[in-house]
């Protein structure tokens, strides 16, 4: 499973670096810190899920003894939305510049429309609600199938879909072949059509921020993101402020799943702290992260898979409805592109929706879009394969996609380990174990697949050796999921050198070359690219230097164990020069030690996945509980087992938490009615077996240790995988997420109803 | 901006007089696990608080003469648990406090607070009712006693008079033969609030249940004590059609609500699949010792 040959730290599972703070309660978060002179923002929310604002009166407000500095949109640079899009990353800063502060109109219950700095937090709260905003109530949409009526309220007057002003934002096809004549090669068809609900990231740590602009306009934040440098270009665009004048420390990050990938409060806190001459201190409460922060898109989804009888799928088609909330840019392009790229399927149309209602703006969550689309097109391969008495998992290794393969979203596949995961899952002690007296409570086993893009993208490293001959790596992505402690790992052995001595920091925008951010599970892929350069570089500093001091030619030495040799006999007789004794001498040899590598990575590979999944059932009270567990995945090269189980362990948590309780809730009046962790029903600790992993590593040859992308391809298989595994403990199908105790209960009353009729 | 002053009394008659004194700005404060997290979320905002946990009577557990149990108002859940008897004659009530939230709560968390919070939801309370628990309130009028049952008006109300605090629960003495349960449905396994919760206590003689008391929350605005179900146990020796008559009228009582937390339908099912779990490990303990 796990072959590390000849590698002495590449493989091991060493203690990571920021693993001591976290535990013992040191390590700095956002909220940790503060400064002196510091005063507090609050924002005023809209309560209206939909609303004209027609003038915002703040002078009272502004009177309040203690209050330092109001900000409305006034105070936001407008992107005006008839000028065009300007791109940042996956974002329009049309919509960012609207999300973080409303502008013409209140899109959804939460949407900041003011902020409020004052002496005490109190003092600001109370201020926001001395704000008068003049609102005009407009009739208002949530559901996907409300808002794309044709009589639905529209959000965005100015977008036209066939015509007519509509919430259709948006729109992406990938196709293939000729779905009609594919279709009429089937002996088997089964169309289904899903629904899922939004789900949040739940990262624990709310969104905060302290924010310095001094009085020349040099402008310093402290935030946690998943990425220093986004902060920085949203705040600067948002602001005015020149980039270069805008320092943006990264804190440790207490999760993010992609929901940090965007900013909600810096520009807000950036202007209230610019007016009022004081640095600024905002937190989120966990209602506001529940209410305004992005949740991943609610979605309907049909898709159709038509199979011959020896098992072959011969067309699919799939049309992936996905709520973006209040702004456009759901994330289809995850549910349309990724959720067939598993299988070589000859004729395909596959389509995604982008639909805007009030709610608040979707933020991207651990391969967004894709587990929606899988969770659709893996049951219906259960369903197919079933149909044609298969079992589930031959019939995708039938139809599973290899090198060669043109995958629906566009390219040609590279080699790639998707076959060889369903194969490991196959050969699992999971999969050949029976599945156990439940003591009256039916069990069930399910399997699914699923693909995530991967990322590469722009990533930049410095390395130093210290003068007493140690190493200092710094890079510019926040840490979410262990990469310094995998960063040192190849670093230690590249140099040949204890693990330990290698210290792996988050370096702020102003000390570390630009570095796009945490997500699309790039990190490692990108930042061991550049670091591997780096050092290499640096390698090769060491060995001009023991030649220069040895008087041979620097191609006659070589770096080995944390030393200079000579290469051989031929080249002299000299004791090595270890790296402290070369750090010791470089001031007279030429100075500093040390490397720096910016690069735009190039040549991610895909991750695939298949998990298998153990249900029991309590028929009774309608609790499906899962009691065992495996993901499959190929991970590339696991250059830290544990944290790459750890990826695999906590996607796969949270994709249980999506099939079985999270799920927001609205009330009547368009609100979020569990906005906390008491009626958001994340699993907790308890609710899980232990996940079992399986990595499979076919490493990526564009890659100098062969890694791919981990993070994300472990959520996309999972709501299928319960759900199929619920299916074959209960014989019943369900259509729509969650699957939670209520809705399980009055299905198997209807069964029970409907057998006795 | 608001003040808020803190009073830490040593003794009930002082904690009384300054509870009586604030009026209805005041709140009395035992663990704070339901006070704090109110208080954060702008809920409650009490100008006076008055914590109860420096009263010794507040505080302490007795095994009264007789072989009942007095239990201060203000002891924490796991303080209940490390009393070396009390877990033994009384396990239901005693696994339904110490369900209340996790480790760090269960060290704060008291029964007098559960039920002075007036949640429906509340898991202590159906278990008391059950047990047959009669509360001690005091307050500028002197002391008088209610049934648990008695306590809850609605959601976040109570029957104390203003000026009253809870001073401790009674717990009367065991015939032997009795056993009691707690049961409560949530989505997940912990950290979660009850959709139903049914606590039960039994006494049993020569297979027959000779006494029987249930208590019901989450399915009305208040904890219920549903006699009808009792009636349906005492008498028989629990079989099949006595279980399925107390479930339907467990199912009976329930006056639900649909909310985020379950259906109509979901929690009156729920309420008798319970009570038939609930009465079966109630039995089992009685019959065991
Ligand atoms: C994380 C978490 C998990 C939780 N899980 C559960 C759970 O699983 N089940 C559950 O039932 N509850 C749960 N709760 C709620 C809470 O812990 C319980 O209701 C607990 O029993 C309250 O007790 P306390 O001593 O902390 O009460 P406090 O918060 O101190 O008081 C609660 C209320 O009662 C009043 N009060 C307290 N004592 C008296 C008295 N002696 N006389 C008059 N009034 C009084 C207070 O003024 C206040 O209004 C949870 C809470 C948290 C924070």
């Amino acid at each position: 499973m796990n072959v590390v040959t000849n590698n002495k730290w590449i493989g091991q599972r060493t203690i990571r670096p920021d693993g001591m703070d976290k535990v013992t309660g040191r390590a700095q978060f956002a909220a940790d810190f503060n400064m002196p002179g510091q005063i507090w923002g609050k924002i005023l929310r809209s309560p209206h899920p939909h609303a004209r604002i027609r003038g915002i009166n703040t002078s009272k407000a502004e009177k309040l003894p203690g209050v330092k500095a109001v900000v409305t949109a006034k105070d936001i640079v407008d992107f005006p939305i008839e000028k065009g899009a300007v791109p940042l990353g996956i974002q329009d800063m049309r919509w960012m510049c609207r999300n973080v502060m409303a502008r013409e109109k209140a899109l959804f219950p939460g949407h900041p429309v003011a902020a409020v700095a004052a002496t005490t937090e109190e003092i600001a709260a109370e201020a926001c609600k001395l704000i008068e905003v003049d609102y005009e109530v407009l009739p208002w949409t949530i559901e996907i199938e409300d808002a794309i009526k044709p009589d639905a309220p529209v959000l965005h007057e100015w977008n036209k879909w066939e015509g007519k002003p509509s919430n259709i934002v948006g729109r992406l096809e990938h196709k293939k072949g000729d779905i009609a004549e594919g279709f009429k090669q089937a002996d088997v068809v089964i169309e289904r059509t899903f629904t899922t609900r939004p789900v949040h990231q739940g990262y624990i740590e709310p969104h905060a921020c302290t924010i310095s602009v001094a009085g020349d306009g040099k402008t310093t934040i402290w935030s946690s993101s998943q990425g220093q440098f986004m902060v920085r270009a949203m705040t600067s665009l948002l602001t005015g402020i020149p980039q270069s004048d805008i320092r943006a420390i990264p804190a440790e990050i207490g999760g993010g799943f992609g929901g940090k990938t965007i900013i909600y409060l810096e520009p807000i806190a950036t202007m209230l702290a610019k007016k009022s001459g004081r640095p600024v201190k905002m937190v989120m409460t966990r209602d506001e992260v529940m209410r305004a922060t992005g949740p991943t898109s609610a979605s309907r989804s049909t898709v159709k898979i038509g199979a011959t009888k020896d098992g072959r799928i011969v067309a699919a088609r799939g049309t992936f409805y996905l709520q973006a909330g209040a702004l456009p840019g759901s994330p289809i392009r995850g549910a349309a592109g990724c959720s067939f790229t598993p299988y070589d399927i000859p004729n395909l149309l596959s389509e995604g929706y982008d639909v805007c209602s009030n709610r608040s703006k979707v933020a991207a969550y651990r391969a967004p879009g894709a587990p929606i689309g899988a969770y659709a097109v893996e049951c219906v391969m259960d369903e197919v394969a079933e149909a044609l008495k298969i079992d589930p998992l031959d019939f995708r290794k039938i139809n599973g996609a290899k090198e060669g393969t043109k995958a629906s979203h566009g390219p040609v596949l590279p080699r790639i380990g998707y076959i060889e995961t369903v194969e490991a899952a196959k050969a699992s002690p999971h999969y050949n174990a029976p599945l156990g007296d439940g003591h009256g409570k039916p069990r069930g086993r399910g399997v699914a697949s699923g693909f995530w893009f991967n990322a590469g993208g722009e990533s930049s490293a410095q390395v130093n050796i210290t003068e007493d001959g140690n190493v200092v790596v710094t890079t510019g992505h926040p840490d979410i999921g262990g990469s310094r402690a995998a960063i040192a790992n190849i670093c230690a052995e590249l140099l040949g050198i204890d693990y330990s001595r290698v210290s792996v920091i988050i370096g702020d925008t102003q000390t570390v070359g630009f570095s796009n951010l945490t997500g699309g599970s790039r990190v490692l892929f990108a930042s061991a690219m550049v670091v591997t350069q780096s050092t290499e570089k640096i390698i090769q500093t060491l060995r001009e230097r023991a030649a220069k001091i040895w008087n041979i030619d620097p191609e006659a030495v070589k770096w080995e164990n944390g030393a200079a040799h000579p290469s051989s006999p031929n080249a002299g007789q000299f004791e090595p020069l270890t790296l402290a004794e070369l750090a010791d001498k470089a001031p007279a040899m030429g100075g500093p030690i040390g490397a720096g590598v910016q690069l735009n990575t190039q040549g991610a590979d895909g991750g695939y996945g298949t998990h298998v999944c153990d249900v029991e059932i309590d028929t009774d009270l309608g609790i499906a509980r899962v009691i065992r567990y495996t993901a499959v995945q190929d991970v590339g090269r696991a250059i830290h087992p544990g944290y790459v189980e750890g990826q695999l362990q906590g996607g796969v948590v949270q994709g249980i938490g999506w099939a079985l309780n999270e799920e927001y809730i609205y009330n009547k009046d368009g609100k979020v009615d569990n906005a906390g962790f008491l009626d958001y029903r994340m699993p907790v600790c308890s609710d899980m077996p232990m996940i079992d992993c399986i990595m499979v590593e076919i490493p990526n040859p564009k890659h100098p240790q062969g890694v791919k992308g981990v993070g994300e391809v472990p959520v996309v298989p999972v709501m299928a995988a319960v759900a199929n595994a619920i299916y074959n403990a209960l014989g019943i199908r369900f259509y729509s997420l969650p699957m939670s105790p209520p809705k399980i209960s009055a299905a198997l009353d209807a069964n029970v109803k409907q057998a006795a009729e | 901006m608001a003040e808020i002053r803190y009073l830490a009394p040593r003794s009930l008659d002082e904690a009384i007089g300054a509870f009586a004194a604030a009026g209805s700005a005041a709140r009395i404060l035992a663990g704070g696990t339901d006070l704090l997290v109110q208080m954060r979320s702008g809920m409650v905002a009490p100008g006076v608080i008055v914590d109860i946990k420096k009263i010794p009577e507040m505080t302490t557990i007795e095994e009264t003469s007789d072989g009942g149990f007095r239990i201060g108002a203000a002891v924490s859940g796991a303080v209940l648990a490390e009393h070396a008897r009390f877990g033994k004659v009384w396990p239901g009530v005693l696994e339904a406090v110490n369900l209340i939230g996790s480790k760090q709560v269960q060290g704060r968390a008291s029964a007098g607070g559960n039920l002075c919070n007036g949640s429906p939801a509340g898991d202590s309370v159906p278990a008391m009712i059950a047990a047959g628990a009669v509360v001690t309130v005091q307050g500028p009028n002197g002391r008088r006693e209610m049934k648990v049952e008695e306590v809850p008006a609605g959601p976040g109300r109570t029957n104390l008079k203003p000026g009253e605090i809870l001073v401790s629960f009674k717990l009367p003495p065991r015939p032997p033969g009795s056993g009691d349960a707690y049961l409560r449905m949530i989505p997940r396994t912990e950290m979660d609030i009850a959709v139903v919760g049914i606590g039960v206590s039994l006494t049993i003689k020569d297979g027959v249940c000779t006494a029987a008391r249930v208590g019901l929350g989450a399915v009305a605005p208040t904890a219920l004590l549903v006699e009808p179900a009792a009636k349906a146990l005492i008498g028989t020796k629990l079989d099949a059609a006595a279980l399925e008559k107390a479930a339907e009228a467990c199912r009976a009582a329930c006056r639900p609500i649909d909310d985020k937390r379950g259906t109509v339908a979901y929690r009156i099912k729920t309420a008798g699949v319970l009570l038939k779990r609930t009465v079966a490990i109630a039995a089992k303990r009685a019959t065991e010792k």
